[in-house]
């Protein structure tokens, strides 16, 4: 294993992010300067991008990691250039694959903090099957992924969260594709950490951002992501403060969920095991539920993401779930040093001899 | 009784049974007891896909065929001179194949009315005479191993299933092997279950036994050590010497190895030795997918690892975009084709040459990728290890073509000393941060190898972006420019021609330098060829032999040697794929042989050929 230059976390006492425990400490105290590149930026004017690059580039400093210790790694689409913007280690893959190429860089080197960038076409189309299995695994990378519910680069057709009768340039009759709920996909595939937030709320993608880099092992956050090009305006119904005050369902641990016109709606748990809106005013304080992120059983941050509605009434953001797992390479690491403890380090000329040897002499 | 021992040069038996008989495991404990008696050895494991296919039917035969001799061999055989056939239908899928005067064993308890009619045997051969042409030895096997254990408390199932024991214990005995190898192994394999253990062992000493006092065996034989080279030997597959070659290769270099792998016929032995070895820092990835699995391998030698995929071709076409990425970003890949029959599907536990070409072109655009293709079982090991040191020096995929004959076969290995291996570690560096100031140049190339720099994360000062998009020389940022594409195009082409000068020669087996036919091969022919090639010398007839280790780059001398010789004879076990390169890149009309039967060639079939085109030359 390539040793990160010998700087480990010997002697420094300050509290680390959690998934950052194997990550070398920075010796001084970064800026997001730091972590611009001097390429130029490519977007179209007026991309959600820009502002999701920004807030990530003002947010890597308080990793308090060495630049040269963050990987940011990408597939293909709009998003997937982002890269190329961040000055640190970048490698901006093929289509959907960008979970595949992670899971062998940060199940191999621990030391790094591993950054995936993905939209919905490449993560949730052709890298579905990446998607969910590097979920499962629990391997310590951050997935962002950049919904914008739109083919950006390939000019406008329709993604697998597009609405249902889309009308695209491959689509003129609409759609007929039921889309994907980006969180519920995640967590029926058992993902360890799921959350959602807003291109345009930079503090809200901060904190959710700060969250993830706290949670050891895979995490998955869906960023609503204007495309001023082909999809303008599909999250505008979020976006006005007034309304976006009430339509979010703001998930905060611990405390009771409150949303709607002066936080008078509340959630409560239907027959069937669903989330219901309801007035706080007349309802049961009893049954109305405060959010609790760390339940092991996923069913419940699965009715979180329920909620959705098309006409976006009320969409929660925010962590769905984050409970403790072990993290693919700590397994991965565990085995070989169990295996190295019970028989000790590999005898190459023993291994090559076996035990089936004869002599010519 | 005291038994006549007749001494021959060289034997070819082959076990056939049901798939569910134990055949590859009797065949298995056979090899090693002959390689530990110190015979050169070769064989050929044959079975069907399926795990079980219906008992007794001719889709369901499993086989295997050993060749051993007191010289120096170079193939399975062409035709058993022992068949062992544990039922009918394993009679009738391979009678044909032995000689007039071969002897066959046969298991008389399976030939009842039921088994016959199964595979469209009106009558029992064992009486109608259609057998008079060999030397039948009618064993009553099942009946017998039942008998033998019946003071043990296991089932009759059990203990019919211990008959291939009865079989290996007879044929131990009349070939003269030591034995104490497969009773150590059946102490290891059953220490868990006693009864089963001591059943097993019982059922192979009573076969020895019977060997002894029966009548139906009046010649015992002994086939007298070969004379080899000196040292340590093993017998050894060629995935568990590919395997073995990939952990020392990481030894060697000092990286660690991280093998990225779907399961898939006849390449998963890799991954389940490899899986392993995690005393050597190996790390095993069993992904979703092909995709997956060199995408992993790709993101860990990103990291600084050793990254290796292992595949068969249908796992190689899922692969090939992720390849072309490491074409473009340039970093070090091992990708193990152990090629199978297709196309498709195909026949996947049946060996072909066939993923040449697409070893070759198989990727969008001009994406050149070195390619070494192993001779034999042993072979794969060094095979491996040359591939890691083209990867690790040119920073590029290189793929290391094996195929199912070589696989599963094996053959004795001498075993190398570790300080004769070559020193990878003085093959490559990491790039360092550099002394001088400036921006880090990811695509800087050395002079010499035209490799760029091995950058990887956690280097501080060499922080760069890279990806597959084209990119502009030196800097590595992306680039449109139509003059710079053409460039990188040049430049990526001419890093792999440039291998070329840092390979052995093609080396020509000419003895007399009196030939003026050249037979040329490459990959797991090379036995076949060899064994035809020797056939012709001995019948007065000269012949050169040459054998292709490097496919891409070709040896730099390929050129001058096809042109030394009025005939050039090219078989392989594909419709003449390399045969295509060659006639384009040299113009030589080469004359390809081909056979694509999922097995190896013939040496017979081989050598009539050779002495055809002699005839012509």
């Amino acid at each position: 294993m390539p040793e990160p230059n010998g700087r480990h976390n010997e002697g420094n006492s300050s509290p680390r992010l959690a998934s950052l425990t194997l990550v070398p400490h920075a010796a001084d105290r970064l800026t997001a300067k730091d972590f611009k590149s001097d390429q130029e930026v490519r977007w179209c004017p007026g991309c959600g991008d820009y502002a999701i690059v920004a807030a990530f580039q003002a947010f890597l400093p308080e990793l308090e990691v060495p630049r040269e210790n963050v990987v940011v790694i990408s597939g293909i689409g709009c998003s997937s250039r982002l890269p190329y913007y961040v000055d640190s280690y970048g490698l901006h893959s093929i289509h959907g694959r960008a979970p595949a190429i992670a899971t062998g860089l940060a199940s191999s080197r621990p030391d790094l903090s591993v950054w995936v960038i993905t939209g919905d076409g490449d993560a949730l189309s052709i890298g579905g099957n990446h998607l969910i299995h590097a979920l499962r695994r629990n391997v310590n990378i951050k997935i962002l992924l950049f919904n914008n519910r739109i083919y950006g680069l390939t000019k406008g057709q329709y993604s697998p969260t597009s609405e249902q009768g889309k009308i695209t340039k491959s689509t003129p009759f609409g759609s007929l594709d039921h889309p994907f709920n980006p969180v519920s996909l995640a967590l029926g595939a058992d993902a360890s950490f799921v959350a959602r937030t807003i291109d345009s709320d930079r503090r809200h993608l901060t904190s959710v951002l700060r969250a993830a880099a706290d949670h050891r092992g895979a995490a998955f956050i869906e960023i609503y992501q204007n495309c001023p090009i082909f999809n303008d305006d599909a999250f505008a119904p979020l976006k006005e403060p007034a309304a976006s005050a009430e339509r979010l369902i703001r998930l905060e641990h611990g405390e009771p969920v409150r949303f709607g016109p002066g936080a008078s709606r509340g959630l409560r748990f239907g027959s069937h095991g669903q989330l219901e809106p309801v007035d706080v005013a007349g309802a049961d304080p009893g049954t109305l539920i405060a959010h609790d992120a760390h339940r092991d059983d996923p069913s419940y941050a699965f009715a979180l993401s329920r909620l959705d509605t098309a006409d976006f009434a009320h969409i929660p953001v925010g962590v769905f779930r984050q409970v403790t797992q072990s993290s693919y390479d700590e397994l991965m690491a565990d085995q070989i040093a169990a295996a190295r403890r019970h028989s000790g380090p590999g005898d190459l000329a023993a291994l090559l001899a076996g035990n089936d040897t004869w002599e010519v002499h | 009784m005291t038994k006549q021992v007749q001494t021959l040069d060289h034997v070819i038996i082959r076990f056939a049974g049901d798939s569910g008989d134990g055949m590859q495991l009797a065949g298995d404990r056979f090899t090693q007891e002959t390689a530990a008696f110190g015979n050169d050895l070769s064989t050929l494991p044959n079975f069907p896909a399926e795990i079980r296919a219906p008992a007794g039917t001719l889709p369901g035969v499993s086989s295997f065929q050993l060749h051993f001799a007191d010289h120096d061999i170079l193939t399975p055989g062409d035709a058993p001179d022992v068949l062992i056939a544990m039922n009918p239908a394993a009679l009738r899928a391979n009678i044909s194949d032995l000689p007039r005067g071969g002897d066959l064993i046969v298991n008389t308890d399976e030939f009842t009315k039921r088994n016959l009619t199964k595979v469209g045997y009106a009558a029992n051969p064992l009486e109608d005479g259609s057998l008079e042409q060999y030397h039948v030895h009618a064993v009553p096997i099942t009946s017998m191993t039942v008998k033998a254990l019946e003071s043990f408390d296991i089932t009759r199932k059990d203990a019919e299933r211990a008959k291939n024991m009865f079989a290996l214990g007879m044929l131990s005995w009349l070939y003269d092997r030591p034995a104490e190898g497969t009773l150590g192994f059946l102490k290891a394999k059953f220490s868990g279950r006693p009864e089963i253990m001591q059943a097993n062992v019982a059922a192979f000493q009573a076969g020895w036994n019977f060997g002894e006092t029966t009548e139906a065996f009046s010649v015992r034989y002994e086939v007298k050590p070969a004379t080899l080279a000196p040292g340590s030997y093993r017998n050894i597959s060629g995935n568990t010497a590919l395997a073995y070659g990939l952990v020392t290769a990481s030894q060697l270099s000092g990286l660690p190895l991280f093998l990225g792998s779907y399961p898939i016929t006849p390449a998963s032995d890799i991954l389940h030795e490899l899986a392993r070895h995690k005393r050597f820092g190996v790390r095993t990835f069993q992904a979703e997918d092909e995709i997956a699995a060199v995408g992993a391998a790709l993101g860990a030698a990103f990291g600084g690892s050793l990254a290796v995929t292992s595949t068969s071709g249908p796992g190689m076409l899922l692969k090939a975009e992720t390849i072309g990425l490491a074409v473009s970003v340039e970093l070090p890949l091992i990708v193990c084709d152990i090629q199978r029959a297709g196309p498709s599907t195909g026949m996947p536990t049946k060996t072909e040459q066939a993923d040449l070409l697409q070893a070759m072109f198989g990727r969008n655009g001009e994406s050149p990728v070195p390619i070494v293709a192993a001779a034999s079982p042993a072979d794969c090991f060094s095979a491996v290890i040359e591939a890691a040191r083209i990867a690790v020096k040119y920073r590029t995929p290189v793929i290391l073509l094996s195929d199912g004959y070589l696989a599963n076969g094996s053959e004795p290995w001498r075993i190398p000393e570790i300080a004769s291996l070559p020193d990878l570690a003085s093959e490559f560096a990491f790039a360092t941060p550099g002394a001088d100031a400036g921006a880090f140049q990811p695509f800087l190339r050395d002079p010499a190898t035209l490799a760029r720099p091995w950058a990887i994360p956690g280097t501080p000062g060499l922080e760069h972006r890279i990806g597959g998009i084209e990119k502009a020389d030196v800097t590595g940022e992306i680039s449109y420019d139509p003059d710079n594409h053409d460039r990188m195009v040049r430049l990526r082409q001419a890093k792999i021609d440039g291998i070329a000068a840092d390979i052995a020669p093609l080396r020509v087996d000419d003895p007399d330098g009196s030939a003026r036919v050249l037979v040329i091969g490459w990959g797991s022919t090379y036995g076949s060829i060899g064994a035809a090639v020797r056939r012709v010398r001995n019948g007065g007839h000269p012949v050169a032999h040459a054998h292709l280790r490097y496919l891409n780059p070709f040896p730099p001398n390929l050129g001058e040697v096809l042109r030394r010789y009025d005939k050039v004879l090219l078989p392989e076990i594909n419709l003449g794929q390399l045969a295509l390169l060659l006639r384009g890149r040299f113009l030589v009309d080469v004359i390809s042989y081909n056979r694509v039967r999922g097995l190896p060639f013939r040496a017979a079939e081989l050598a009539g050929v050779i002495e055809d085109v002699i005839g012509h030359a």
